[in-house]
């Protein structure tokens, strides 16, 4: 949603010195390798020409759909070999542009990789295409008694591709962790069109981390063609709490005080009172609207176990003025109380005609101090705003509301969200906890990070790609950028861009 | 909090290092002197030691934020005071043990099945880079997608990539009880009997040797009692987790080999000294053979985790050797974070 992107983003770096490149026959040597599966008329190109970031819309130069393996190196290679940008899509459901595609770029779409190709129940792994969305593959095992546990919302859609990708979270990482935790290996295409392999069946490979490094790298490295994710028993016993409070302060406390006394939720929310009270007038989940703040709290694992555990969250909640406290057991009851949760988002934009969803984490112990001070920024802008946290990671989603009919406001809500990201950094958090940079928060990457620190993450994406050939323009700002954005972070007395004139 | 802030001197000394082109090797207390190949003796050591003591622990929080130079035995005693522990159970193995060290060898303990590595609960880490600047990445949060995960990267990289100077890390609660339980069982079929109980079972560690499946439960009195009956054999010592950790029972040995295999896999079953990690690593005493030739065409590595050292040769490969591919990203990796080559040269690979 911030559209401060023109000129870089735009970049025709790729059209320079290229006299041998006749834009035509290269549709044609794509099409050769994809057959009917290219995409380069208009209409058709305008589906996708934005990713879950739909204020940030661009045309792709072209789209391939490939179906295999060879396919995707062919391409990239000859994408190598005439330096034309690749963006690689998966479902698109992205939140911070990082499938937005290139004007001049090939779009690669992965939809056509949607196949789970093994399960093995001995080491609990499932072998998957990139394609095949999160939800796909706990629907496939289920049988077995299996799951895959990071769930981000959009689970039902969001391809596994661009969960690696992103590192996507969801309610249920303060136990589970997010999906780095949770791929035990990959196959990748490099930007020269050769495949590889990071990561093994076994806990552990030779080498760094580079099984680490691809997560979350947003396209930037390598394309993934493969997705060997890790598999879990679904729990014997699941049970949801849900608690409203008085205030923020004493839901936050009870948060603290549900860590400190050994147990670990499987999901721990908070929500506050404008978010429950579109969540309850939406979904009508049950949830007390004259409250401040309101926790749920959900507890896996062994029977025996989380009686014990539930006992000690009982008399924590109760410790902290819990008001309104109820304990869902039965899977439809349990979810009734997530359903409110979930439907957040669409419940909030019942409520006002745009909004702006941040993704900061902070330490929990600032949520607080947080909180008012975005209560203040909200008077400060004249701004409505909600807010639903993952309060057992930090991960805190404020919901800016807007009309963008009202000339100015919407950017007025961008300046009051990068205010929020901003104050993020500040107590010690970071400005995406999981939907990640792509082109929405590059510039706050610049508030973030100082310059030989972004420097360095551009060493590493050269490492990778030294053409610059994937994904460019996303995920890390140019020094220049940074400049022109006049945020550069500047810590233990580094000089102020000393190397701006290697970009 | 005891704190001993060296990052000036440290930085100093990398600076220095880099305008005189003269290699350091990165030192905690060198209780994993052995790990990777040995430096060469005429290198400088640049002791990391002295950069100590906790920055911030907030047991609600679940993050610790330590030195490098940390004891990892003053870490486990103040997490415990606090209910709470490192979840990857990395090895300590003369008690003087660094969490520098143990984020740079990235070597987990025995719970690594159950909880994961170290770099599954590795948050963020300040560096020291070989272009003679202090980094940081990551940070004292759990989830954070801003920029590469630098964090992760250098955990397990040897030193080769920069000095850490501080780290956060995720810590766990510690679970109310753990008991052992040993199960006489063959080397054939305790990867089954192990399988009968990866379904709600709180089980936080499971080794072969010597005719017995040993398994650890942790958790609360209840689980883990309902538990131990169903899986029955008989009580044992929690100690021997720590010795196998410590990699107590291969003492004598010459040449020990780790190897890495998905755990149902049926290599080296019969071969094996102790099969650990659930069936993850299979330990090899003194083979007479090439495990890699074994291992040959299957998903998995070989580590000589301890070796003769008189008698190294310059073909033997400690760490499994990469396809060229792969080498060739490390390598340009190892370019953009150590330029001029300083640090820990070829303690890993020995081309980087």
């Amino acid at each position: 949603m911030f559209f401060a992107h023109g000129p870089e983003f735009r970049s025709n770096i790729y059209s320079v010195d290229k006299q041998d490149f006749d834009k035509t026959d290269f549709v044609g040597r794509l099409s050769s390798i994809c057959g009917e599966n290219i995409i380069t008329d208009k209409p058709r190109l305008a589906v996708y020409e934005a990713d879950g970031l739909t204020a940030k819309k661009q045309l792709p130069w072209v789209v391939v759909l490939p179906s295999t393996i060879e396919q995707v190196q062919e391409i990239v290679r000859l994408c190598y070999q005439f330096e034309v940008p690749v963006v690689a899509r998966g479902a698109g459901t992205g939140l911070s542009g990082g499938a937005t595609p290139h004007a001049e770029g090939v779009l690669l779409s992965l939809a056509k990789f949607n196949h789970i190709l093994s399960v093995d129940t001995e080491n609990l792994l499932a072998r998957v295409e990139p394609g095949v969305t999160n939800l796909a593959i706990s629907e496939r095992v289920k049988d077995l008694g299996l799951y895959y546990a990071p769930d981000p919302s959009s689970q039902v859609a969001c391809s596994i591709g661009g969960n690696v990708a992103e590192n996507s979270g969801g309610v249920h990482c303060l136990k589970y962790g997010l999906t780095v935790h949770n791929v035990s290996k990959l196959k990748i295409v490099s930007p020269t069109g050769e495949l590889y392999e990071l990561g093994s069946e076994a806990f552990d490979s030779a080498g760094y981390d580079l099984l680490a490094l691809m997560h979350g790298s947003e396209g930037m490295l390598g394309i993934v063609v493969e997705v060997t994710v890790k598999l879990l028993p679904v729990p014997e016993a699941v049970c949801v709490v849900m608690a409203g409070f008085n205030s923020v302060e004493e839901a936050a406390t009870a948060v603290s005080d549900i860590i400190a006394a050994g147990i670990l939720p499987a999901g721990l929310e908070m929500m506050d009172k404008p978010a429950i009270r579109a969540a309850e007038a939406f979904v009508h989940a049950g949830y007390p609207t004259d409250a401040e703040a309101l926790l749920l709290c959900e507890l896996d694992g062994i029977e025996a176990e989380l009686e014990t555990q539930l006992a000690a969250l009982k008399k924590v909640l109760e410790n902290n003025g819990a008001i309104a406290v109820s304990v869902a057991h039965e899977s439809e009851h349990r979810a009734r109380l997530w359903l409110g949760r979930k439907a957040a988002f669409p419940a909030v934009g019942r409520i006002a005609p745009d909004y702006y969803c941040m993704d900061g984490t902070i330490p929990r112990r600032q949520l607080a101090s947080v909180l008012a001070r975005i209560s203040s920024l909200s008077e400060e802008f004249s701004l409505a705003v909600a807010n639903v946290f993952h309060a057992g990671d930090g991960n805190l989603h404020p919901l800016i509301l807007y009309d963008a009919n009202h000339p100015g406001e919407l950017k007025k809500a961008e300046q009051f969200g990068a205010k929020i990201l901003e104050l993020c950094i500040e107590v010690g958090g970071t400005i995406t906890g999981e939907h990640g940079v792509g082109i929405e928060k590059i510039d706050q990457m610049c508030v973030q990070f100082s310059a030989s620190e972004l420097t360095l993450f551009h060493g590493i994406k050269s490492a990778f790609d030294e053409k610059k050939i994937l994904n460019p323009g996303k995920a890390v700002p140019t020094l220049h950028r940074c400049a022109e954005f006049g945020a550069m972070h500047v810590h233990r007395g580094q000089e102020k861009f000393p190397e701006l004139d290697r970009f | 909090m005891n704190s001993n802030d060296q990052s000036a001197s440290l930085l100093a000394q990398v600076r220095e290092a880099i305008e005189h082109h003269s290699p350091l090797v990165i030192e905690g207390c060198g209780s994993k002197k052995f790990y990777g190949y040995p430096p060469s003796p005429d290198l400088d050591r640049l002791d990391v030691s002295t950069h100590c003591g906790i920055i911030d622990y907030a047991p609600a929080e679940l993050v610790l934020h330590v030195r490098a130079g940390t004891r990892l035995s003053e870490i486990n005693q103040l997490l415990a005071d606090n209910n709470q522990i490192l979840p990857f159970e990395p090895p300590d193995f003369d008690t003087t043990a660094t969490i520098g060290g143990v984020v740079a060898s990235g070597l987990s303990g025995p719970r690594r099945p159950y909880a994961g590595s170290v770099r599954d609960f590795v948050l963020g880490v300040t560096l020291i880079t070989g272009r003679g600047e202090i980094l940081e990445f990551g940070g004292q949060v759990m989830k954070n997608v801003a920029g590469y995960d630098v964090s992760r990267l250098v955990t397990g990289s040897l030193g080769t990539l920069g000095i850490i100077l501080d780290v956060s890390l995720k810590v766990l609660p510690a679970p109310e009880v753990e008991i052992t339980r040993a199960i006489a069982v063959s080397c054939q079929e305790f990867q089954s009997r192990l399988q009968s109980m990866q379904r709600n079972m709180p089980l936080s560690a499971a080794a072969y040797q010597d005719g017995f499946l040993r398994v650890r439960l942790s958790g609360s009195e209840t689980a883990v009692s309902a538990a131990e009956q169903k899986i029955g054999g008989e009580d044992t010592d929690n100690v021997y987790w720590g010795e196998l950790n410590k990699l107590e029972c291969f003492a004598g040995v010459k040449n020990l080999w780790r190897v890495s295999v998905a755990p149902a896999s049926k290599l080296f079953l019969e071969d094996a000294a102790v099969i650990g990690w659930g069936g993850g690593i299979r330990w090899l005493a003194d083979p007479e053979y090439d495990p890699r030739k074994v291992l040959a065409g299957e998903d998995g590595h070989a580590t000589l985790v301890k070796y003769d050292k008189q008698n190294l040769s310059s073909e033997t490969e400690i760490f499994q050797p990469l396809p060229d591919l792969l080498l060739g990203i490390h390598q340009k990796l190892k370019q953009q974070f150590d330029p001029a080559e300083i640090f820990n040269p070829g303690r890993m690979y020995r081309s980087i």
